[in-house]
């Protein structure tokens, strides 16, 4: 029977392994409930998402994914049914808890889609292997266990090097590959602690099999497809999440992708699947060996993916299967012509690429393993392979131009050296690879170093022997020419051609049946145009790539909102991003989806191919405004801030000049172009200060220096300093407040939303706690308002800005300000109930109905608080500065302070509210650490540490510490700065056992107050009333 | 011919300077430009595309596509080489038939790849059968064009090529003639009972799957009489697959029908499947562009069940062409096309279960079969 009202639970937080796929797959299934006129119910703390907004769901709730709240939820809402396959692993966990506890059952809540005992089925690594048994399928040998000690008896009985993984869990996190005993026995309790149901597996270690992954889509008549299947080029070992993942497979044949393909669906039958499924594989390289690993009975990254590549809407037509529909009455979205029956076929060939930021986790294990660590990714797409791995590479936005040209290939690296690095299994192989190559290494050499097929080595081969010719022929430029079709761009051959770029629809049926799909891409290997230009006046929108700290799913939701509300203004509104994950690359979402590379050489064929007379680049984050500034230099009408202004805004000095000349007060600050003048300033004002190039998005390349000696050695590492690129060196405020203002203006008027941070102005906006409406005195609000009014009229602004702001003694300094859309604006905008970006849009076509400075009524508080990835990036120090570490977001509504903010850190992994225990302890901020103390000592132990002791609490020895850590005798750590040399392994301990961490006193304290407020759980709307 | 430089060699996937142009003409005048591959000759035949994406050793050796030029939609082709062709009893483990059977072969980039298994080169294995290749073609705007225009006929021509339109008539040619069998074959498995398979070209992936059920095979000309096929005895018949056009072959129609008065458990397959809806007094039609391709679906109209299966043919029956009083089994959920039909003692299906290249989901037909033949055994 179909369901009146169904409960949607999503992913929280973007994090390491559940990011913008889960926002993707959730407005897909919220797209297909609305379709069948069902009430939908969405859960989700993550503000910055698409899916959290009335677009697509009808009722949202921005509250912690917990048991107890998602009860609340379902007592006030009563839904018939839930869906809990769309939000990742995280949803699942809670689902599966809400059956068991009996709470779906009480309220008349059924499951849609694969039953509790399929999921069940799927998630211990026990019931999976004795299902797969039970039916004859093979699963390496392994052993599973709920104790540690057993764990490590039973594993007597297989040969080391072994793999240990955890049940019910998510991106690998606590797997290893171990060697010994020993080292299996020091892995054991983070493993534990990484299981939802306390259950690890230990099972063969297949090294340099190959992985291999299918998407199987099943309706409840049973009835299947395969709808993908990707082939993981690095081999087992290496987590899918890490790999460079072809779709389709390019060396199975039709005896091994068939005899897998038929397992797949017995696994999907053996667990009752009603959806989809991903189904992973290990393959011998040598025969026709294999064994299934695991599968996923839910959306996963990896079948967000395969919608992409295949362009097999496989969220949307899960959610239909989940209501009950056949496989063959659901159409093909694509085609039109068809149903969603069928396997695609694919006439093109996509690599998806994992971007990694390793460099913002200092001290953090680079090698790449079994645990993902990568925070984005990209996908290219070409006629062939090269192509597909060379766009991909610039799609990553790390500065390479493709697989051969760059840094790493003109790096002074020997052959051994390069060799070294794919031994290390260091991140982006493919470059070391290709320098290997280079330098004389044999496709023998690099494939037994990699463990990769030789067909693909072969490939980069080819690129290494095509690129080292052309550079041996360089004017002969018909050869350059016909390169392009490999995927070279002019930069990288240092040439400009004019070789030609077609554009190409995906399909789903290889050009079997016409197509009226508007998923499209470019390609040099082709000869003719799928599509024709468009006619009238249009507008391409740029989105912002690669999910990278500090760009993430925020820019997806002003991309999205942008594309709804500029479709007035133009004939037709285009889209064009390359990043798998997201909302934005769903072709159902926009009239025109290009899947592409966010380069100048590649807009400017789109534009000239699609007949674009506009580009909006403001939702791109600071890639767009890169690109806005070249663009605009070619000649393409820019919608949105002119170049020339971002270009002020952006450029520290002459930004600095202009507040001076309009006596809006800064943080002291001088420009120079050589180390003395460096020194003469901070002579003046002493450390820390502050020095940073220009176009700064993040903090990349900005430092803090405290002494001569941090300064030194950052003028050294970093910068090349001469009198055209010179920096700016200001006085850095360290305690003083931080606030913010999200704003629209049409050049003379301005719409801003006010907010501050919890913590000090010295650690990253982006790793703050942000809060609306602005609560520090209502004078410097003033100013701030002030302030951006002259800032728009006098840069002329139409469009989105973003200014911060520090204040000291109640007196606002401007510290930057960003022409853009902002990471904070969903936020921001969902706090009030509007869009700044509409309202962007509307400043953009014409004027607002006000004079002066407007901000929205606030009706209720708001607050938004950073996600970490301490627990999965090995090693890596936890704390809290000047650069961004955090990965995404929560946010939370409330009638008082305390209930928005500890509402919104309880959204965040892996906190929870502390029931008995908390070490307070720490020498920064040691006053608010000792109010934390004293609130957290009326209800709970609490202790403080050794060599950083906090008032006169009991103090325990870091071996104690660390010893209750591991035993899970203390709920919650709170601490302050950076104490490396004292703390260190005890943070590392912390967050690999999954005990929260507060990493602020000032946060610490807030929590410590707030712990007792009183709760509300509303809709997302009745906080606006 | 003019071997290419290494330059242009590389640019055209090739490691070793071996190619040279070559042109494909439509015999609509189209002219495309390539890269030549394979045997050193001429060509022609229907041109015909296939969107599987793998499994080109069993779609080049089909005997379905005897007569026609093959484009592949994958835009990668030769990525696991070529095994070593193995046989057991007569019979091909691993391809279709015992040597290509395309006319010739249309891609976008020839790789020159090498599974664990493989022996020899896509290129080399080409040149062995003396059959020619043609890469570097928009295969996508040429699978368009064949979309959009129908099958025509086509050449591949080594050198530059001109705009001469091929002769070719695909329609008009008696291809069972040149695959069929001479003399009837037996494939000896040690029972007592005997399958007859009559052979317009059949596919080995088709003696696999009946040899699995255990009973000797006979495999006879397609054009033996009714009194020859019975000679054997059979405890059951399969028709099979073939290429080319089931209505030149009116006269193996009428023999069909005739036999299958003696209901005798018989199951036809994709050329047999028309044959058998022609003796009925069905119709039979030339499809704009047909079906080749191991991803489509077919509905069992009797329990909804649907099933991803191989297709491999450019002639249908679709709903109307069917005679009333028959069982509709299998229809194709995109265009009407009736997949199979079913009869006392008859299974009929228009696709392939015996996949080669394709999935398994439709294995369980050689079971139905089997079930037939145990039934009428009793």
């Amino acid at each position: 029977m179909k369901p009146n009202k169904v409960i949607v639970i999503g992913s929280g937080p973007i994090k390491i392994a559940e990011a913008a796929e889960f926002d993707y797959s959730g407005s897909q299934a919220l797209k297909a409930l609305r379709e069948e006129g069902i009430t939908s119910v969405l859960v989700n703390p993550n503000i910055a998402t698409v899916q959290t907004s009335y677009r697509m769901a009808d009722r949202v709730y921005l509250l912690p994914i917990t048991c107890e709240v998602l009860e609340r939820i379902i007592e006030a809402e009563k839904p018939d049914g839930i869906l809990m396959g769309f939000g990742g692993q995280t949803a699942l966990t809670v689902g599966t808890e809400l059956h068991d506890k009996g709470i779906l059952e009480t309220h008349g809540v059924s499951v849609l889609g694969t039953g509790i005992i399929g999921i069940k089925k799927a998630l211990s690594r026990k019931e999976f292997k004795d299902a797969m048994h039970s039916v004859g399928i093979e699963t390496p040998r392994s052993i599973t266990s709920k104790s540690r000690d057993d764990a490590v008896i039973s594993s007597r009985q297989m040969e080391y090097p072994l793999i240990v993984r955890a049940s019910f869990n998510l991106g690998g996190r606590g797997s290893e590959v171990v060697y010994s005993e020993e080292e299996l026995d020091s892995v054991l309790d983070k493993t534990f602690a990484q299981s939802a149901i306390g259950e690890v597996s230990v099972e063969e270690y297949l090294e340099g099999w190959k992985e291999i992954e299918y998407e199987v889509v099943r309706d409840s008549g049973g009835n299947c497809a395969v709808t993908a299947c990707i082939e993981n080029l690095d081999p087992m070992g290496i987590h899918t999440g890490e790999s460079v993942a072809v779709t389709p497979a390019q060396t199975l044949d039709n005896t091994s992708y068939q005899a897998m393909r038929s397992i797949a669906i017995r696994v999907a039958e053996e667990i009752g699947l009603v959806g989809e499924c991903n189904v992973q594989f290990a393959l011998d390289p040598k025969s026709y060996r294999f064994y299934v690993i695991e599968t996923n009975p839910r959306m996963s990254r990896s079948s967000a993916l395969a919608s992409k590549a295949t362009g097999y809407p496989l969220a949307y037509v899960s959610a239909k299967l989940a209501l009950g529909h056949r496989l063959y009455e659901i159409a093909n979205s694509v085609s039109k012509a068809t149903t969603a029956c069928f396997e695609p076929s694919l006439d093109y060939i996509t690599v998806k690429m994992p971007r990694w930021n390793m460099e913002k986790f200092e001290n953090a294990t680079e090698r790449l393993g079994t645990e993902m660590k990568s925070i984005g990714e990209v996908m290219g797409i070409g006629r062939n392979l090269e192509e597909a791995m060379q766009k991909a590479v610039r799609m990553l936005d790390i500065g390479e131009p493709g697989i051969v040209g760059g840094k790493v290939y003109n790096a002074e690296l020997s052959k051994r050296e390069a060799l070294r690095m794919l031994e290390e299994r260091k991140p982006y192989w493919f470059l070391y690879a290709a320098k290997a190559l280079r330098e004389g290494a044999s496709i023998g050499e690099v494939c037994k170093t990699t463990l990769i097929d030789p067909f693909f080595i072969g490939k980069l081969e080819r690129i290494v022997r095509l690129y080292e010719l052309h550079n041996a022929n360089s004017g002969d430029l018909a050869f350059a020419e016909s390169m392009k079709r490999l995927g070279f761009s002019d930069a990288q051959l240092g040439v400009r051609t004019s070789a030609a770029k077609f554009v190409k629809q995906m399909d789903t049926l290889a050009g079997e049946w016409p197509a009226s799909t508007n998923y499209l891409y470019t390609t040099h290997d082709a000869q003719e145009d799928d599509v024709a230009r468009r006619k009238g006046n249009n507008l391409l929108v740029l989105g912002a790539g690669v999910f990278r700290i500090g760009v993430s799913v925020e820019f997806d939701w002003s991309a999205i909102s942008l594309l709804d509300s500029a479709s007035k203004s133009f004939d037709s509104v285009s889209l064009l991003n390359c990043n798998p994950e997201t909302v934005s690359t769903d072709w159902d979402t926009v009239s025109g989806l290009y899947f592409d590379e966010l380069t100048e050489e590649t807009i400017l064929g789109i534009c000239s191919k699609g007949n674009f007379g506009s580009v909006a680049a403001f939702a791109a984050g600071q890639i767009g405004n890169n690109l806005a500034h070249l663009l605009e230099k070619k000649g393409v009408r820019i919608f949105g801030p002119s170049s020339s202004s971002v270009e002020i805004a952006e450029n520290r000095e002459s930004f600095s000049h202009l507040l001076e000349r309009l006596g809006i007060r800064q943080p002291e600050w001088s420009s120079a172009s050589s180390r003395d003048g460096i020194k003469e300033f901070v002579k003046g004002v002493g450390f820390p200060v502050l020095i940073r190039p220009s176009h700064v998005l993040s903090g990349s390349s900005m430092k803090i220096a405290n002494d001569w000696e941090e300064l030194d050695a950052y003028i050294n590492r970093s910068v090349s300093l001469s009198p055209d690129f010179p920096v700016t060196v200001s006085r850095y405020v360290r305690e003083g407040v931080e606030a913010e203002m999200d704003c629209a203006s049409d050049s003379e008027n301005v719409l801003g939303i006010l907010m501050h941070h919890v913590e000090e102005a010295g650690v990253h906006s982006g790793d703050s706690t942000l809060v609306t409406p602005f609560g520090h005195s209502k004078a410097s609000a003033d100013r701030m308002k002030e302030i951006s009014l002259i800032i728009a009229s006098e840069l002329s602004l139409r469009g989105p800005f973003n200014i911060q702001f520090v204040i000291e003694n109640g007196t606002p300094s401007v510290i930057e300000a960003n022409i853009r859309a902002s990471r904070s604006m969903p936020f921001s905008s969902k706090s009030v109930g509007i869009n700044l970006i509409e309202h962007a849009v509307r400043g953009i076509t014409g004027k607002y109905e006000w004079n002066g400075f407007r901000e929205p009524d606030h009706a209720s508080f708001a607050v938004k608080s950073p996600q970490f990835a301490w627990n999965q990036v090995k090693g890596v120090y936890p704390h809290l500065g000047p650069e961004m570490r955090s990965t995404g977001e929560s946010a939370a509504f409330g009638r008082s302070f305390g209930d928005a903010l500890v509402k919104s850190w309880l959204g965040v992994q892996p906190n929870k509210l502390p029931a008995k225990s908390v070490l307070v302890y720490g020498i920064s901020n040691a006053a608010y650490l000792g109010e934390a103390a004293s609130d957290f000592s009326k209800t709970l132990a609490v202790n403080t540490l050794e060599g950083a002791s906090i008032g006169n609490l009991p103090q325990i020895s870091q071996s104690k510490a660390d010893s209750m850590l591991r035993s899970k005798k203390i709920d919650l750590v709170v601490t302050d700065g950076a104490m490396i040399d004292i703390d260190y392994n005890l943070r590392r301990r912390a967050a690999e056992m999954n005990v929260p961490l507060v990493l602020n006193g000032r946060l610490g304290a807030m929590l410590a107050s707030q712990l007792n407020s009183r709760f509300t759980f509303e809709e997302m709307g009745e906080y606006w009333k | 011919m003019r071997v290419l430089a290494s330059k242009e060699s590389l640019l055209s996937g090739l490691h070793e300077p071996i190619g040279y142009k070559s042109s494909l003409v439509l015999d609509d005048g189209t002219l495309m430009g390539g890269i030549g591959f394979g045997a050193d000759v001429h060509a022609e035949g229907e041109l015909v595309f296939t969107t599987a994406m793998n499994g080109y050793p069993e779609s080049l050796t089909d005997p379905s596509y005897k007569g026609q030029v093959l484009v592949i939609s994958h835009p990668l082709v030769g990525n696991y080489g070529v095994p070593e062709i193995t046989s057991r009893n007569g019979i091909v483990q691993n391809m279709e038939s015992e040597g290509i059977k395309v006319s010739g072969l249309v891609v976008s980039e020839l790789t020159s790849g090498s599974g664990w298994n493989s022996a020899k080169t896509l290129d080399s294995w080409l040149k062995e059968n003396g059959i020619p290749g043609i890469s570097g073609v928009d295969t996508r705007s040429l699978i368009k064009r064949i979309r959009n225009l129908g099958a025509s006929s086509c050449a591949i021509i080594p050198g530059k090529g001109s705009k001469s339109t091929s002769a070719y008539r695909y329609d008009s040619i008696n291809f069972a003639e040149s695959v069929s069998p001479r003399e009837h074959v037996v494939h000896d498995f040690g029972s007592r009972n005997n399958i007859v398979i009559v052979d317009f070209g059949v596919k080995h992936g088709i003696l696999r799957s009946v040899s699995r059920l255990g009973y000797n095979i006979i495999r006879v000309p397609y054009n033996y009489t009714e009194k020859q096929i019975l000679s054997f005895s059979p405890a059951g018949i399969v028709y099979s697959n073939g290429p080319g056009n089931p209505n030149l072959l009116s006269e193996s129609a009428k023999t069909l029908g005739k036999v299958l008065e003696n209901g005798i458990p018989t199951l036809s397959i994709c050329l047999g499947h028309q044959l058998t809806v022609l003796s009925m007094g069905g119709r039979i039609r030339k499809m704009r562009s047909g079906h080749r391709a191991i991803n489509k679906a077919v509905v069992d109209t009797s329990s909804g069940r649907s099933y991803i299966t191989t297709h491999n043919h450019g002639y249908a029956a679709y709903a109307e062409d069917v005679p009333e009083d028959i069982e509709r089994w299998f229809i194709s959920p995109d265009d009407n096309v009736v997949e199979g039909i079913r009869g006392k003692n008859l299974l009929s299906v228009q696709f392939h279960p015996e996949s080669g290249p394709g999935t398994a989901d439709a294995e369980f037909i050689f079971k139905h079969f089997e079930r037939m033949m145990r039934l009428e055994a009793k």
